[in-house]
């Protein structure tokens, strides 16, 4: 109990500085689509053979997902798949996936980019309209279900879709290009409202 | 009234809903759901234009997208001028004005109508040929004055004040064409449950069901049948209809593009709605069926306003309830215009006479023509029409020869037959087959997914369109993964039917020489010019086509195609699949600029990437450079001072105390993984096993022929981790670079990449203060010099949050590069802003940046190289391993050339008198009283003034540079020579004892 007390103690003496999050804030609504941006959430880029993924799965305590397209999701952690031997691991529990895979002595790759991306929901019945105004992949829920994930293109940004339900899309992106992407799914959503 | 033209009870159209519009100035009444030209027609008005190169008085020739010649300007406001408008397609709102073109002063009377006097200057391919003497005058008097006389229509001047917008969509079928057979086959896909999207170019569908008032399906008038299958799809979850939608360009793999207009119909389309929407379609199946379109007769004047396809006539009539005329002369060479003639004469128009360029032909609707008392005359050609700026009469004669007839009349109908729409399938990359009994090109041989139904696959009668495109429909859906069928066929109770006409040039076209027969309206093409094109010795189609201009630009041929076709293949005396079928192109219809860029305007044309730390020096007032996508702070003005005073300032601050430089857009690449070190080995010229975690290395990597490709300083964090930092601009390249070698050449390593450029802000501090500055905020890294020594990396806390912190120099003076998260970068920076003020240290932008490393020597990738200079030509020879024997490039530097004596080498230049700063990219020679062109040897790479200096400094490439040090060349410039030393690289500090500062 004291040692727990102290370390929260400690987490919250520092850091001295504010985080200034890209768009905090930021939203934005047309009929049947709101887009905003999400709060800062922990991330890494997994990198492991075939032969890892047991372990690190364990490690994250979820099944890293296998098959293209595809997540898997867990207590507030989502590994997305982005290659044969890549994944996005996003973490909105407060958890730090990083902190887990430094656990495992399997060959793997763990990068924290925690900073590097942000998030944009966008959720509504016009939600895959608003996404298809620069997305050129089919987002049909029989091809693009929830769940479903995708490193893909909006307009001449590159994005991480997810599909967080039938109405609801987390579109990630890097941090510079947020203003461009959140600017380019309101144009989209304004139209798809039309 | 909504015009005089206008018949009682005739149209659909609500003659309670009127609308103003003005054309020329004119203020006219028309009926909601009319279209300008429908009515313009209905108000008498059949003058709307000249034509483009005769400026002949020109007026509707169609009812539809494949109009000639009514193109006018649609002026909303200020801003939005839109040329080039076919009045046929724009449809009418309350308000709307319109202006022709192509004329001065006015309509009525053009000057421009001298060349159809002086049209022998103007005869085919007159551009070739006429202003080819004196030569000097084809740049300075022929192209301008050809130039401004040619195109259509007057481009708006100011930017377009509307927004476009764009779709991605996946579909199972796509069915382009909502007419009989494109609903039908639309029907049989969306019953099965599949994806469809269907899109018709105009306001409604039904396409020639609009006219074909003998048309009745599942019990009801054709159209009310359309309607009825129209409101069916779109009350289907599983369907997308898109009226006002053109399928402009057919390209690989079933993609296909469209344009919607959205609110171009509307009087007040407010802010909200796109003007155009962009629908880019990727589909499993294509249905085609975009119908066929009704080719003119060839004859003298027959480009004469108030001559007109009979369809046309038809569409105006029974869609609009307009009269194109009181009465109306008929000039046809298939039964199609008998049915126009009859409708017309039903509502009470005279039909003067039909005149029938066939023998003999017997019909239903010969014997209706006849018994409603039409005068019907065959084997008869219309060799001219009277009248200028409306046609007034018409001659007839017998088809072989003999005595000449003039009818009075205020409007011909005319009809050669109907061509299939084949330019979609065409595009596609389909094969086109000549059915030498019908005399048409129809599909042939498919390239991709798709299938055509109805009148562009050359099938004729409504009941044989249905049943082809229904089962066409169902059959795409199937092959589109549909399981089940549940629809009915929608059965076909009466229609018309027509036979086949005739291609090429009527008796009216000549062989006299002196006629104008128009086969292409746009172009003003006669038949006439296609003979002379054959007689000059053009054989291939395609040639003529360039030649004549036949079938070129936004038209397509789209009328023109096949008379042009036909009278070549006679000239040439060969059968018409021996010449064969010019390549149709995209865009099927003009598609507007605004449409293809859609969002990508303003905005939204680029990303523009700004750093976390840009706010701060936005608010300092900051002057930003673009660095690629980045915005970079430039310099940091204080009140008074220009950029030579802010970099002056900021350059002296630097070397005396410290400055703050937001480094952040560097590129960052995480290399991770046991065989890291190996990776690394491999990819630059460095050696990298011996690197201690904890220290850096400054490394080039070259490509594999050798030449420097990128560099940057490498921090190895652990035996397994190197954080490398690449140039700004070079980043996404490098890690392309890096990632193609790693999966193509080196898989066998075990090592992976992540880009990390943005998940670090970085800070750098330099100068001798920069330690005082930064220490009091850092926790856990020692910051002695023994502790961390210059190129040294450690990994540790500042101001409470994570920081990978650098020791480094890019100015020469001790520094820093402070990496932290970027979230927290804006404020990490304050809080070293805030202890930089206590040593008055500044804020730095890139130009001051530029000169400090200058000063040093230190190269810029890109600046002072260009891709053709070697390590050893920038004096980096130090930077590749010697005992090294694989990296990428290092075969590549030791070819001959690369390593042969006088190769081009970095030095520094010092201008003799030290106020002159050389121009960047300046050419150097050893001798300036050589003859012109001199012989040049090199060329400045850098300049700057160098207020540490106190003179000029430059970097150059020169010919053999090392072994002319102390050596006088030359910079010949404008206003003079320039004389320079030749010097080394390092024009500061030359010991580097300010690194330990």
């Amino acid at each position: 109990m004291a040692k727990a007390a102290a370390k929260k103690t400690a987490a919250a003496a520092s850091p001295s500085v504010d985080r200034r999050p890209a768009l905090a804030g930021r939203t934005t609504t047309a009929t049947g689509v709101k887009v905003e941006v999400l709060p800062p959430a922990e991330r890494i880029s997994l990198r492991a053979p075939e032969a890892s993924v047991a372990a690190l799965s364990k490690a994250l305590g979820l099944t890293l997902p296998k098959k293209p397209k595809t997540s898997a999701s867990k207590g507030g952690r989502t590994a997305l798949w982005l290659g044969p031997d890549e994944w996005l691991v996003i973490d909105e529990g407060g958890n730090d996936p990083l902190a887990d895979c430094a656990t495992v002595a399997a060959l793997h790759s763990a990068v924290g980019i925690s900073h590097r991306n942000i998030a944009i929901s966008v959720t509504g019945p016009a939600a895959e309209a608003a996404i298809n105004s620069g997305c050129p992949q089919d987002l049909s829920l029989d091809a693009f279900p929830a769940g479903a994930a995708s490193r893909t293109i909006l307009g001449k940004a590159e994005i991480v879709l997810l599909r967080t339900s039938n109405d609801a899309f987390r579109v990630e992106c890097w941090r510079s290009f947020s203003d461009y992407v959140f600017t380019f799914l309101s144009e989209g959503a304004r139209d798809a409202a039309g | 009234m909504s015009g005089a033209f206008r018949i009682p009870r005739a149209g659909r159209l609500s003659q309670a809903k009127t609308a103003r519009f003005s054309f020329d100035g004119q203020s006219y009444t028309g009926i909601e759901g009319d279209t300008l030209a429908s009515a313009l027609l209905a108000n008498g008005v059949h003058l709307v234009g000249r034509s483009f190169k005769y400026h002949r008085p020109r007026g509707f020739l169609s009812a539809g997208a494949e109009e000639p010649n009514a193109l006018v300007q649609i002026v909303r406001d200020d801003a939005r001028k839109t040329p080039n408008v076919r009045a046929t397609v724009q449809e009418l709102y309350d308000g709307l004005a319109a202006n022709s073109q192509n004329r001065w002063p006015s309509l009525s009377f053009d000057v421009g109508a001298v060349n159809d006097l002086a049209s022998p200057l103007f005869s085919a391919g007159f551009y070739y040929k006429t202003f080819m003497w004196p030569k000097a005058a084809w740049k300075s008097l022929y192209e301008p004055k050809i130039r401004e006389a040619a195109g259509l229509g007057v481009s708006p001047d100011k930017p377009d004040p509307d927004h476009y917008s764009s779709r991605y969509a996946h579909c199972d079928v796509l069915v382009l064409g909502g007419g009989a057979a494109g609903l039908a086959a639309a029907l049989a896909a969306a019953e099965t449950g599949v994806r469809v999207i269907l899109a018709d170019e105009q306001a409604e569908f039904g396409g020639s069901l609009r006219f074909e008032t003998g048309a009745k399906i599942d019990g009801q008038d054709g159209f009310v049948w359309a309607q009825a299958a129209i409101a069916k799809l779109t009350a289907m979850d599983n369907v997308r209809v898109l009226s006002r939608t053109t399928a402009f360009g057919y390209y690989a793999q079933n993609f296909v593009g469209l344009v919607e207009r959205v609110s171009d119909h509307l009087k007040a389309p407010g802010h909200e709605l796109p003007r155009e929407r962009l629908w880019q379609v990727r589909a499993k199946r294509v249905v085609l069926a975009s119908g066929a379109i009704e080719r003119h007769m060839v004859f003298a004047n027959n480009d004469r306003p108030g001559i007109m396809l009979a369809g046309a006539a038809r569409t105006f009539l029974n869609h609009y309830g307009v009269a194109v005329g009181r009465n109306v002369g008929v000039y046809t060479a298939n039964d199609s215009a008998y049915a126009a003639a009859i409708d017309l004469k039903k509502a009470g128009v005279n039909i003067a006479a039909i005149v029938d360029l066939r023998d003999n032909p017997t019909g239903p609707v010969i014997d209706e023509a006849r018994a409603l008392g039409i005068e019907i005359n065959f084997g008869r050609a219309v060799i001219r029409a009277g009248g200028k700026l409306r046609v007034s009469s018409m001659t007839v004669q017998p088809k072989n020869g003999g005595g000449e007839r003039t009818i009075s009349v205020d409007a011909i109908l005319m009809s050669a037959g109907w061509t299939p729409s084949v330019h979609l399938f065409s595009q596609s990359r389909g094969k086109v087959a000549f059915n030498d009994e019908t005399k048409r090109f129809v599909p042939g041989t498919y390239a991709q997914d798709c299938v055509s139904v109805g009148a562009c696959n050359g099938t004729d009668g409504l009941s044989a369109t249905v049943d082809e495109a229904y089962a066409a429909g169902a059959m795409a859906a199937k092959d589109s993964g549909a399981k089940t069928a549940k629809g009915t066929k929608p059965k076909v109770d009466a229609s018309e039917s027509w036979s086949r006409g005739m291609l090429g040039a009527a008796p009216g076209a000549g062989p006299d020489t002196t006629v104008k027969a128009f086969v292409d309206f746009q172009n003003d093409v006669t038949a006439k010019d296609i003979r002379q094109a054959v007689h000059e010795g053009m054989r291939s189609i395609e040639h003529v086509k360039r030649f004549t201009t036949n079938g070129m630009a936004t038209d397509q041929g789209k009328t023109s195609n096949m008379h042009g076709l036909a009278i070549a293949a006679e000239t040439l005396g060969k059968p018409i699949p021996e010449v064969g079928l010019t390549t149709f192109r995209a865009p099927y219809t003009p598609v507007t600029f605004g449409a293809i860029v859609s969002h990508a305007r303003g905005p939204l044309f680029d990303p523009t990437r700004k750093t976390a730390i840009h706010p701060w020096a936005e608010a300092q007032g900051a002057v930003f450079e673009d660095v690629g996508q980045w915005k970079r702070a430039w310099y940091f003005p204080r009140a008074g001072e220009d950029m030579h005073a802010a970099v002056d300032r900021e350059c002296v601050a630097v070397r005396k105390t410290a400055g703050l430089f937001d480094a952040s857009t560097l590129g960052k690449i995480e290399v991770v993984g046991p065989d890291a070190a190996k990776f690394m080995e491999l990819l630059y010229t460095n050696p990298w096993e011996k690197l201690e975690p904890g220290r850096c290395r400054y490394g080039i990597m070259l490509r594999e022929d050798g030449f420097i490709y990128d560099d940057g300083v490498v921090g190895r964090l652990a035996p397994d981790r190197f954080h490398v930092t690449t140039t700004t601009g070079g980043a996404p390249r490098v890690m392309n670079h890096m990632e193609d070698y790693l999966q193509t050449e080196f898989p066998h390593l075990n090592v992976w990449l992540t880009s990390i450029t943005e998940q670090w802000a970085v800070i750098a501090v330099q100068g001798p203060k920069s330690r005082d500055i930064i220490a009091p905020l850092v926790e856990g890294i020692d910051m002695s010099d023994e502790a961390l020594p210059h190129m040294s990396v450690r990994e540790g806390k500042i101001c409470g949050v994570p920081t990978r912190l650098f020791r480094m120099s890019f100015t020469g003076e001790r520094g820093f590069e402070v990496n932290v998260p970027a979230d927290y970068g804006q404020a990490v920076w304050e809080a070293l802003w805030a202890e930089g003020q206590k040593h008055g240290a500044t804020a730095y932008g890139t130009e001051t940046m530029h000169v400090l490393r200058a000063e040093k020597g230190y190269i810029i990738v890109g600046q002072d190289t260009d891709g053709t200079v070697t390590p050893n030509d920038a004096g980096l020879d130090w930077a590749v391993g010697k005992k090294k024997t694989d990296f990428v490039g290092i075969r590549g530097m030791a070819r001959p050339d690369l390593v042969a004596k006088g190769r081009k080498q970095l030095v520094g230049l010092k201008t003799k008198d030290p106020k002159v700063v050389l121009e960047e990219g300046a050419q150097i020679v050893e001798d300036p009283k050589q003859a012109i062109p001199m012989k040049m040897i090199g060329h400045v790479t850098s300049s700057y003034w160098s207020q540490n200096c106190g003179r000029s400094i430059a970097l150059a490439l020169v010919a053999g540079g090392r072994d002319r040090m102390g050596d006088t060349l030359y910079v010949p410039m404008p206003n003079g020579v320039i004389e320079v030393e030749v010097t080394g690289m390092v024009f500061f500090d030359e010991t580097g004892g300010r690194l330990n500062g």
